[in-house]
């Protein structure tokens, strides 16, 4: 035991703080695990569990674009529903083909994260040459065209396979898919899926939390997390050095954009019915949010402001019309708290002990 | 203000080589290389031939097109004409990465290092183009990353030791002190196994002292790596000592060419560097 | 004729964008932020007309008048609180905090005004009949289009003449030399948010009566838009915002008419990208490379 101390303090700190994170995930969904099964969580809070693993690994995805390759993407949520509408498809597809519901989820979830890949390498491609607030501004339109596609899909499935029709005109409906009689919709257009069969549960946003921490920081702390940091911090010395730029750049947004679609992926199944509104450019504001208070580049900070902010309005229910204004007002508040210099003395003085806390991890 | 410079033919010169290098191809050879700013010739009819082991020098006053030079070599500007041969390759239609790649590092005037990442990381990620493990491998940490991380890793130590620099290794390079942060650059650039290393000004605000010891350290580098250095730099000091073949620079042009002892003794360097004087 | 009848619809869209666009692109060629709470100060705009005129029953001109008066005040106010203290924050800490004032602007209303969506009349009514009732133009059209090119002169000639135009212009090149040759920055920053809340208030105004109708959430997508529309145009740059929201209206106005009424705004998106792809600084803007 005392070998494995001495062990421990001569690790880096950075290897240190994974490990704590890595514990401290496995710590919680034990806690949650044994409180769930001995029937101490009350239905509210049980069907919170899934999103906030989802939105986990959105914050520590974006993290990913935005604190650790410095890009500023507002149109996460755009890969996310990709990866949810991807993984119902499929899902809903394979009932039965594959009856054993765990398979079928982790089939969709992989699925999910190749389309989102997929469509982050395609806008990633062009984009990336683009520099800072126009890739900004490019994700945003990105975001609100996925939305608009989703809303003209309509998808169905029956015993001839899948039928797949693109409603532009906006005058199709169902019925226009021609299902025979053992056929049924998984994509209504505008209503969005529909009557898609719910196998998501807390294992799965465990192991989906917990792949994502391990994908995003082994590749930080590996020679290309080290090039996609250095392309951040100073892209003209990077490429004097060799780095191929857009091959980092391009690594680093489509895992990101995978990541996302594995959630999204796990989301989708979560519900009986989405809509793709429900991907718009507020919910990739939402996460980018987790992702700034938690912390650039500090993947333990998006796991603790995903869950904490998720959990926030939830628990401000009893203000009922005003929990929105006063996550508002705390949003402010923190941002001036954490980033105005005179705020920051005055914090600095009620906590004389705390050093330099703002420092950027990673 | 009258602009009078001399003529440098357009042929190849007989190289000012050292001796030692004579008998090899030379590293870089710039052949009547210029560039035009919207009508502005910032370089022009640049010619120069460096040696394999050689340590030459560009001086020049400021504005002279010294550090647009560098920027012409590794490409981060596109030459308007004219032809850089390095290791007697034409280097036409590289990208910077890709030059580097074929042997040239540089470090920069203003400091330009990876700030957060630690002082080794700013030289391990360097080595990237000599590493092989893939993504997959990285995040799945198999054998062949942790191989290729230890010996990376004992590199980057072995050349923070040239500078007495281990200590520092996880520091965050952007808390260094300015006169290591100008040495870590010079490792980063050598990190990438260079032919031809490029120092824009690597003494500038180092003490006297500071700079004797770089005037070493830059020697020493060329005799364990067997490279060649141009360096540009104001202190005439460093460059009169430790180059062996000197480029003066003005207006974009090159106004003389020689030993440091030729240099010195030159009248047009001098009326460059001071002014001419006024005609009775 | 029906194609002119469509184009006409877009450019008096377009010029609704193109007004709030130049608040947008003024904003961030000054303080170099993205002012997601602009297209909120619209909907307030909106709401301050709708409320001057039925329930306070003033005319028209004097409740629109009232909605630029309060739409300046705010856009100094918020300044002040929420952006001022964080000038020299990172630019991701400005951006999450315009983003909650843009919250903070909607949930206000949604309790103030409720969810419910208002009809909002024109504040013209009446249409123009041309070609002998072949086209017809309602006026509330051309009013905007008339009010969008007096504003993009006057903005024009105010940059480009006035003492405090000058100064804008110096701020946007260069905060610190600005303040060096004796310019109040601090003042020359809140000027630029007043004149873009009070271009916001006249567009909120506009927009409403292009609509007919009002809710807390109105603002929100012609913000994005027109923020769309001064990147379209090259942002900084006021030429650009206005040609930019032009362009952008008539594109939706006519992919609504032709191609899908769905699928109109990713139209209009998907031009954006292609644009932005060939001309990475939009349309007016210039590029400048960073010096090594």
């Amino acid at each position: 035991m005392a070998k494995l101390t001495t062990k421990f303090k001569s690790l880096k700190k950075t290897t240190k703080v994974d490990f704590a994170t890595y514990l401290g995930v496995i710590a919680v969904f034990i806690v949650v695990t044994v409180l769930q099964n001995g029937g101490m969580l009350n239905r509210k809070t049980l069907g919170l569990l899934v999103p906030i693993c989802c939105y986990m690994s959105m914050a520590v995805s974006l993290n990913l674009t935005v604190g650790i390759l410095g890009e500023l993407s507002l149109g996460h949520a755009g890969f996310m529903s990709v990866g949810a509408f991807s993984g119902v498809i499929v899902s809903q597809s394979l009932l039965t083909a594959v009856p054993n519901a765990p398979v079928r989820l982790a089939i969709a979830m992989v699925v999910g994260a190749i389309f989102a890949a997929i469509v982050g390498l395609l806008v990633g491609t062009p984009v990336l040459r683009l520099q800072g607030d126009y890739l900004a501004i490019v994700t945003l339109a990105f975001g609100e065209i996925i939305a608009d596609l989703i809303n003209c899909l309509l998808v169905g499935y029956d015993a001839s396979g899948l039928h797949i029709l693109f409603n532009v005109s906006g005058t199709k409906t169902i019925d226009d898919l021609g299902l025979d009689a053992t056929g049924y919709a998984i994509i209504k257009g505008a209503q969005g899926a529909t009557g898609t069969k719910t196998i998501a549960g807390l294992t799965a946003g465990f192991i989906l939390v917990m792949v994502t921490l391990i994908i995003v920081l082994n590749l930080t702390r590996s020679r290309a997390g080290r090039a996609i940091m250095a392309i951040r911090d100073n892209p003209i010395a990077a490429q004097s050095v060799g780095l191929n730029l857009t091959k980092y750049k391009l690594m680093a947004f489509v895992t990101s954009a995978a990541l996302a679609g594995a959630a999204g992926a796990l989301y989708g199944l979560n519900y009986s019915s989405l809509q793709s509104v429900k991907f718009n450019f507020n919910t990739s504001i939402l996460v980018l949010v987790f992702v700034v208070l938690g912390g650039l580049g500090n993947i333990w900070g998006s796991l603790l402001s995903a869950a904490a902010l998720t959990i926030l309005p939830e628990a401000l229910r009893q203000f009922a019309d005003y929990r929105m204004l006063v996550y508002a007002i705390v949003l402010i508040f923190v941002m001036l708290a954490t980033n105005n210099p005179q705020f920051k003395a005055f914090f600095a003085k009620l906590l004389p002990r705390r050093h330099s806390a703002e420092e950027k991890e990673v | 203000m009258t602009q009078k410079t001399k003529l440098v033919p357009v042929t190849r010169e007989p190289a000012l080589l050292p001796e030692r290098d004579a008998d090899k191809s030379p590293v870089l050879e710039c052949i009547d290389l210029g560039i035009t700013f919207g009508g502005l010739k910032a370089v022009d009819s640049f010619n120069i031939t460096i040696g394999r082991t050689e340590i030459a020098g560009l001086i020049g006053p400021n504005g002279a097109g010294k550090t647009t030079i560098f920027n012409l070599l590794t490409k981060v500007y596109q030459p308007t004409h004219g032809t850089i041969l390095l290791n007697g390759r034409d280097i036409h239609g590289l990208n910077t990465a890709q030059i580097n790649r074929a042997g040239i590092a540089r470090t920069f005037q203003n400091i330009r290092l990876f700030q957060n990442l630690s002082v080794e990381e700013n030289i391990t990620t360097a080595m990237d183009t000599q590493m092989h493990y893939n993504m997959a491998e990285g995040i799945l940490r198999l054998p062949r990353f942790w191989r290729e991380e230890r010996v990376v890793h004992e590199r980057a130590m072995e050349l923070l030791s040239i500078f007495h620099m281990e200590e520092f290794a996880d520091a965050k390079a952007g808390s260094l002190p300015y006169g290591a942060q100008r040495r870590l650059e010079i490792l980063r650039a050598l990190a990438t196994n260079p032919c031809l290393l490029l120092l824009d000004e690597p003494a500038a605000g180092m003490n006297p002292s500071e700079t004797a010891e770089l005037m070493e350290n830059i020697r020493s580098i060329r005799d364990t790596f067997k490279i060649a250095v141009l360096l540009i730099e104001h202190d005439m000091n460093l460059v009169m000592n430790i180059c062996e073949g000197i480029a003066v620079l003005n207006f974009g042009r090159i106004i003389a060419k020689g030993s440091p002892d030729d240099i010195q003794n030159n009248p047009e360097v001098i009326e460059a560097y001071l002014g001419k004087k006024k005609e009775a | 004729m029906e194609f002119l009848s469509y184009l006409i619809s877009g450019i008096s869209l377009g010029s609704v964008y193109a007004i709030i666009a130049l608040g947008y692109t003024m904003v961030y060629g000054i303080a170099k932020m993205l002012n997601f709470a602009h297209g909120d100060v619209i909907m307030v705009g909106g709401y301050i007309s709708f409320c001057a005129m039925f329930y306070l029953g003033l005319p028209n001109i004097v409740a629109v008048l009232l909605a630029v008066v309060v739409c300046t005040v705010l856009g100094i106010v918020i300044e002040r609180l929420a952006y001022k203290p964080l000038r020299s924050a990172p630019s991701l800490a400005v951006l999450i905090t315009a983003i909650g004032v843009s919250y903070f602007l909607q949930n206000s209303a949604l309790l103030i005004w409720k969810a419910a969506a208002r009809v909002y009349p024109p504040v013209v009514e009446g249409t123009a009949s041309l070609f002998g009732g072949q086209l017809s133009i309602s006026y509330i059209s051309l009013l905007t289009i008339a009010v969008c090119v007096v504003i993009m002169l006057a903005l024009t000639t105010f940059v480009n003449k006035s003492k405090m135009g000058k100064a804008m212009r110096a701020c946007s090149e260069d905060k610190a030399a600005a303040q060096l040759m004796g310019i109040n920055v601090n003042a020359t920053i809140s000027a630029t948010f007043a004149i873009g809340s009070a271009l916001a208030a006249i567009a909120g105004v506009l927009l409403c009566s292009f609509n007919t109708s009002l809710m807390p959430t109105t603002g929100s997508m012609p913000g994005i838009k027109a923020f769309t529309a001064a990147v379209f145009g090259g942002i900084g740059s006021i030429p650009g915002a206005f040609l930019g929201g032009l362009l952008l209206g008539i594109i939706e106005a006519l992919a609504k008419a032709y191609i899908s009424t769905t699928l109109a705004n990713a139209i209009v998106f998907a031009v954006l990208i292609v644009v932005l792809l060939v001309k990475p600084a939009g349309l007016l803007g210039r590029y400048v490379p960073e010096k090594v």
